[in-house]
């Protein structure tokens, strides 16, 4: 007995350590890796600063959860949408993300990027798309 | 003697950084810290609302919070001054009282 494969999409608003939010829903995403399903990740609002470079937590006593997002390719998680509109009002840009990548199986381990920057309106379509949205 | 006001939320989230400036006297002191880190940054959609602060208010961020979020002291609008928890503890002595904006 086979269930069909639902689009999942995790919907990350909130920036990291100020609050758990980011922390879990990395949690829930490698968590959910282990079923096969087709899964997005969404960076949106405050939800882009999870992204950001050199995070240092060595002088706040809490762990620093970023180099996990690097591993997210190895759990073939590999459709990252970051809202464009969502970074500039915060005064970044895609320079100040980690550069998160995949390997292509189909084209000989190819290295590719996970990451990809899109408007409101495409985040929008993106939502639209999914099967199950899960808000963090 | 005067108030040193904190502000620990973002203000692309809440009003908390809002609230604070609307109701800071002159000649007080405003610390940003934990994810109200992210106000002290330049070229941001908040940077005018710190901006217009800074004539009337001290603005100070918490270096260690911008450090956990990879964040350059370059990035910090100029006339905002970096300080350390040592910096926090001498703030909080130096003022009459700690007001906590959440």
């Amino acid at each position: 007995m086979s269930e069909s494969i639902k689009q999942f999409l995790y919907l990350n608003r909130k920036a990291p350590y100020g609050t758990i939010y980011a922390w879990e829903s990395l949690e829930v995403v490698l968590i959910g890796a282990a079923f096969d399903q087709d899964v997005s990740l969404a960076f949106v609002d405050d939800g882009v600063f999870q992204l950001t470079k050199n995070q240092d937590t060595s002088a706040v006593g809490m762990k620093n959860f970023s180099p996990t997002y690097a591993a997210l390719g190895d759990y073939e998680v590999k459709k990252i949408y970051v809202e464009k509109e969502s970074l500039e009002e915060r005064g970044l840009s895609l320079d100040d993300l980690q550069h998160l990548t995949w390997e292509d199986e189909d084209d000989d381990w190819a290295e590719k990027d996970s990451i990809h920057l899109v408007t409101r309106s495409e985040m929008t379509a993106i939502m639209d798309g999914a099967d199950v949205v899960f808000s963090f | 003697m005067s108030t040193l006001h904190t502000v620990n939320k973002s203000p692309f989230e809440k009003t908390s950084l809002a609230a604070c400036l609307g109701h800071a006297g002159a000649g007080s002191a405003v610390l940003l810290l934990e994810d109200g880190v992210y106000a002290a940054l330049a070229q941001t959609s908040a940077e005018a609302q710190v901006k217009g602060a800074l004539d009337s208010v001290k603005v100070y961020v918490l270096g260690p919070d911008l450090q956990a979020r990879g964040l350059s002291e370059e990035r910090v609008i100029p006339g905002i001054s970096v300080v350390d928890y040592a910096g926090f503890v001498d703030l909080a002595a130096e003022h009459e009282k700690v007001q906590a904006w959440l």
